[in-house]
């Protein structure tokens, strides 16, 4: 075994991705005034805390060669039962907080055994998923419901001071752990390892003795967690709750892990890509927002643009790492091929 | 009759599918220390045997030992528990992970309550070594060729300490080198005490390296035999249940096509090449002739073959066809002035699953014509039922899919699909590759048939007998270049594996 580090060519969409990222920030430091504030990139963390969580959340489903349309109905149905609960039944958040968390969890795991005992696409059973809980948030109120629970609005108000007068607020420490905990499960766990090799061959890592079922389910209640931790951190962060919050943001979702470097055919991709997918989109929202004389739905088109770059740059990559192997093959061949022909001779 | 040196006494073994007898009272038994081929044509019920070994299916009747207590394994799974491993043709691994993670994953080291990645990576390389792999088992799986892979998968039946472990056809897509490296792990693997059944197509690699051999024929157990009492010519008979005639059918056809050639050439190349994959060639090929190409896998045949279809475009050189010279090459092209290419990937360059047998073989009649000069469905009927007819393919009806087909009939078909369109020069990349002995030989026999009635064909072949048995002409290639081109009483085996070995005779 060679003990030199050789840069796996699965790692470039994410390097890649990371490279814009630091591009782009460098864009705005040179073109706009106080874009180098510090506070500038704590208030991109602050401001997509919600969408960090859940596209942490579908790292995990696209690597397993899924998909989840549900979260953002499951965001808005969190925010909508979580400020009708607070607000009409006068429920502490000690109880609320876990409901909510439990019903995306129930769900989840819901959706993911339909779609494995079943073998129905997790495209329909997400989709199904999705109508019946942005239905459910209008069952609950059709209009918005403002939050004025203490707790909530203590939550939402409090400053985590930083260097000079910069500060976090308590949704980003949030999403740090979230990330700490997504790193260790795909990583250093089995589980982890396991949803790449699904997304790799469901059919080998069924052969190999690993166990697909569990993992696939745990997947989708995985994400089923994220999308209502991400639902209780948007409701702090708006401080109420309405049935037409996040339309879409499924899409945001998931183009934040495309433009992070992860496969949709899944088994390549990385959590830490998904952050900058993420930041990527949140950056050139700051920097239309900066330049104040563009639409902000130039952000859609700029986001558009970047999925289907990264989109083609991974068949680019999978069409030349097929052509290296062609090589490689017969560098080997060419090596070898005489002395063995000869053998074959001899008999 | 159990043995006590019998690690594996499979008996009276039957399994009947709906309206099939897939095994009828079968026996098999394995030594430990012995590698054993399991031989018989497409259908003949090997498969069958290796699944309800394996557990994936379960028999309707006979037992099965396994030293000596009988078991029942009901899921791939539990037979690896019990110490049954297979490595597939087709790698069932995940590409996407890293090696160390492809032998290891299920049983993976742990510390501090996370995967240890320095105990897997140190465990998987020791692994290895011991195989004489030496790779960075940090890389993933897929960046490794197809040879590596089957080292990884057989590594990781090994990791699940493996008494008995079945290769299921693992040579058909390995180069000579490679699969020489195979056989030395099976080898070893063999002195470890480890009963190996070897299944494969390939009758000198079962002389090679197997101790006894085992033929099956429509389900039926035809006999097991020590291999150096059983004669090549008596297996393939014992294996397609008739004697050679076909054989000696061809060699009359070989006498009767290749005798009047034209004067000149119908697909001409002077200093054809492409800068990294092939050093300019020549090439003259006759109407009625067939033109072999002998040489390793990545000696640069198939590269040949791309050049001439137009699929890639040539850096050098000019290509003539009838005398006119083709100036840009495509395949649509070449189509339309009555070329036809049958590449060497079916599952990937050739066969639509999903489309049936009539669809496949009209698809290149239907792409010549153009996609809006349909063709009527009672001529594509008659069509398909006519090549169905020439070529002998098994099929239910026309509208059976192609993916329910065996492999040899899948390859009829995409033969079928480009016989349709008439061509005057058919170009065959390992045709027939992974299919059985009674199809191949139906498949050189027309080869031959169609140089007779006046068309040339390039036949690209990795088993040299059968480039022997069909080719007027032969041309050896070497390192991506043309080394030499063999005619009439030159064609020999050893002359063209010296050649490929780049001995001077």
């Amino acid at each position: 075994m060679s003990t030199k580090f050789n840069l796996d060519r699965k790692f470039l969409p994410m390097l890649v991705s990371i490279g814009l990222f630091l591009l782009l920030y460098l864009y705005g430091i040179v073109q706009y005034k106080g874009f180098s504030s510090p506070q500038v990139f704590f208030n991109l963390l602050i401001d997509n805390a919600f969408l960090l969580i859940t596209s942490i959340g579908m790292t995990f489903v696209i690597l397993s060669g899924g998909i989840d349309l549900s979260v953002g109905a499951v965001i808005a149905f969190t925010t909508v039962f979580s400020a009708f609960l607070l607000e009409t039944t006068g429920l502490s958040p000690a109880v609320v907080i876990p409901l909510v968390l439990l019903i995306g969890v129930a769900q989840g795991a819901f959706v993911g055994t339909i779609i494995h005992y079943f073998k129905v696409q997790p495209f329909i059973v997400t989709l199904a998923s999705m109508f019946f809980f942005r239905g459910m948030c209008f069952v609950i109120s059709t209009d918005a419901i403002t939050i004025t629970n203490e707790f909530y609005r203590a939550v939402a108000l409090f400053r985590i001071p930083l260097i000079g007068k910069t500060f976090i607020s308590i949704n980003v420490v949030i999403v740090l752990v979230v990330l700490l905990v997504a790193l260790y499960l795909a990583h250093l766990t089995r589980f982890g390892r396991t949803v790449y090799a699904i997304g790799g061959s469901e059919q080998s890592a069924l052969l190999m003795g690993l166990p697909v079922a569990r993992t696939k389910i745990l997947v989708y209640t995985l994400n089923g967690f994220c999308s209502a931790l991400a639902g209780v951190v948007f409701s702090i962060y708006m401080l109420s709750g309405y049935g037409l919050y996040t339309t879409g943001l499924e899409l945001d979702a998931i183009a934040s892990v495309v433009i992070g470097g992860t496969m949709l055919t899944g088994g390549v991709g990385y959590v830490i890509g998904t952050v900058f997918g993420v930041l990527i989109q949140g950056l050139i929202q700051t920097i239309i927002m900066f330049q104040g004389d563009l639409n902000s739905w130039w952000t859609k088109i700029v986001v558009g643009l970047l999925t289907l770059f990264f989109i083609a740059l991974q068949s680019a990559f999978a069409a030349r790492s097929k052509s290296r192997l062609a090589a490689s093959t017969q560098k080997t061949l060419a090596m070898h091929a005489p002395t063995s022909a000869a053998a074959g001779a001899q008999k | 009759m159990a043995e006590v040196t019998d690690l594996l006494l499979m008996q009276g073994i039957s399994k009947t599918f709906p309206g099939v007898h897939a095994l009828a009272n079968v026996d098999f038994s394995l030594h430990r220390g012995e590698i054993h081929a399991l031989m018989g044509e497409n259908g003949a019920g090997k498969s069958t045997l290796i699944k309800v070994l394996t557990g994936v299916e379960r028999q309707n009747e006979g037992i099965i030992l396994f030293d000596g207590k009988e078991i029942q394994p009901r899921s791939p799974l539990q037979a690896q528990a019990l110490g049954i491993s297979t490595v597939y043709q087709e790698v069932n691994l995940c590409p996407n992970l890293s090696v160390a993670e492809n032998i290891l994953l299920g049983r993976e080291p742990h510390r501090f309550g996370g995967v240890d990645w320095r105990a897997l990576n140190r465990r998987a390389s020791e692994i290895l070594t011991w195989l004489d792999v030496d790779i960075d088992v940090r890389q993933s799986l897929g960046a490794y060729p197809v040879a590596i892979q089957q080292m990884v998968a057989i590594s990781r039946a090994l990791e699940i300490s493996a008494k008995i472990l079945i290769l299921d056809e693992p040579t058909s897509s390995l180069s000579a080198y490679e699969t020489e490296k195979l056989f030395e792990v099976m080898r070893k693997l063999k002195s470890e005490g480890m009963g190996i059944v070897f299944i494969t197509h390939f009758l000198d690699q079962v002389y090679a390296v197997a101790d006894r051999i085992t033929v099956l024929r429509n389900g039926q157990l035809v006999g097991t035999f020590a291999t150096a009492a059983l004669p090549r010519y008596e297996l393939v008979a014992k294996m397609i249940g008739r004697n050679l005639t076909e054989l000696e059918d061809m060699s009359r056809l070989k006498e009767a096509s290749g005798q009047e050639l034209a004067s000149e050439p119908t697909l001409q190349t002077r200093g054809l090449g492409h800068i990294g994959t092939l050093h300019p060639i020549d090439l003259d090929l006759y109407s009625g002739e067939v033109l072999g190409f002998a040489g390793l896998l990545g000696s640069g045949r198939t590269e040949v073959a791309n050049l001439l279809f137009g699929v890639d475009k040539a850096d050098s050189g000019t290509l003539t066809v009838n005398g006119k010279p083709v100036e840009k090459p495509s395949p649509l092209h070449s189509i339309q002035i009555g070329r036809a290419y049958c590449p060497e990937d079916r599952k990937a360059d050739g066969i639509v699953g999903d489309l049936s047998v009539r669809e496949n073989i009209i698809l290149a009649i239907q792409a010549s014509r153009g996609w809006f000069k349909y063709l009527e469905r009672d001529k594509q009927v008659a069509i398909a039922e006519r090549y169905i007819q020439v070529l002998n393919i098994s099929t239910p009806s026309t509208e059976q899919l192609v993916k329910n087909l065996s492999g040899g009939n899948q390859q009829k078909v995409i033969l079928a699909r480009w016989l349709a369109t008439e061509p005057n020069i058919l170009i065959l990349d390992e045709p027939t590759r992974g299919i059985d002995i009674g199809a191949k030989a139906e498949i050189q026999k027309l080869v031959l048939t169609l140089a007779t009635e006046g068309k040339a064909c390039i036949f690209i072949s990795s088993e040299l007998d059968e480039v022997l048995r069909t080719s007027h002409r032969v041309i050896v290639m070497r390192d991506h270049a043309k080394v030499a081109e063999l005619v009439g009483n030159e064609i020999d085996e050893e002359k063209i594996m010296q050649t490929i070995a780049g001995e001077t005779p």
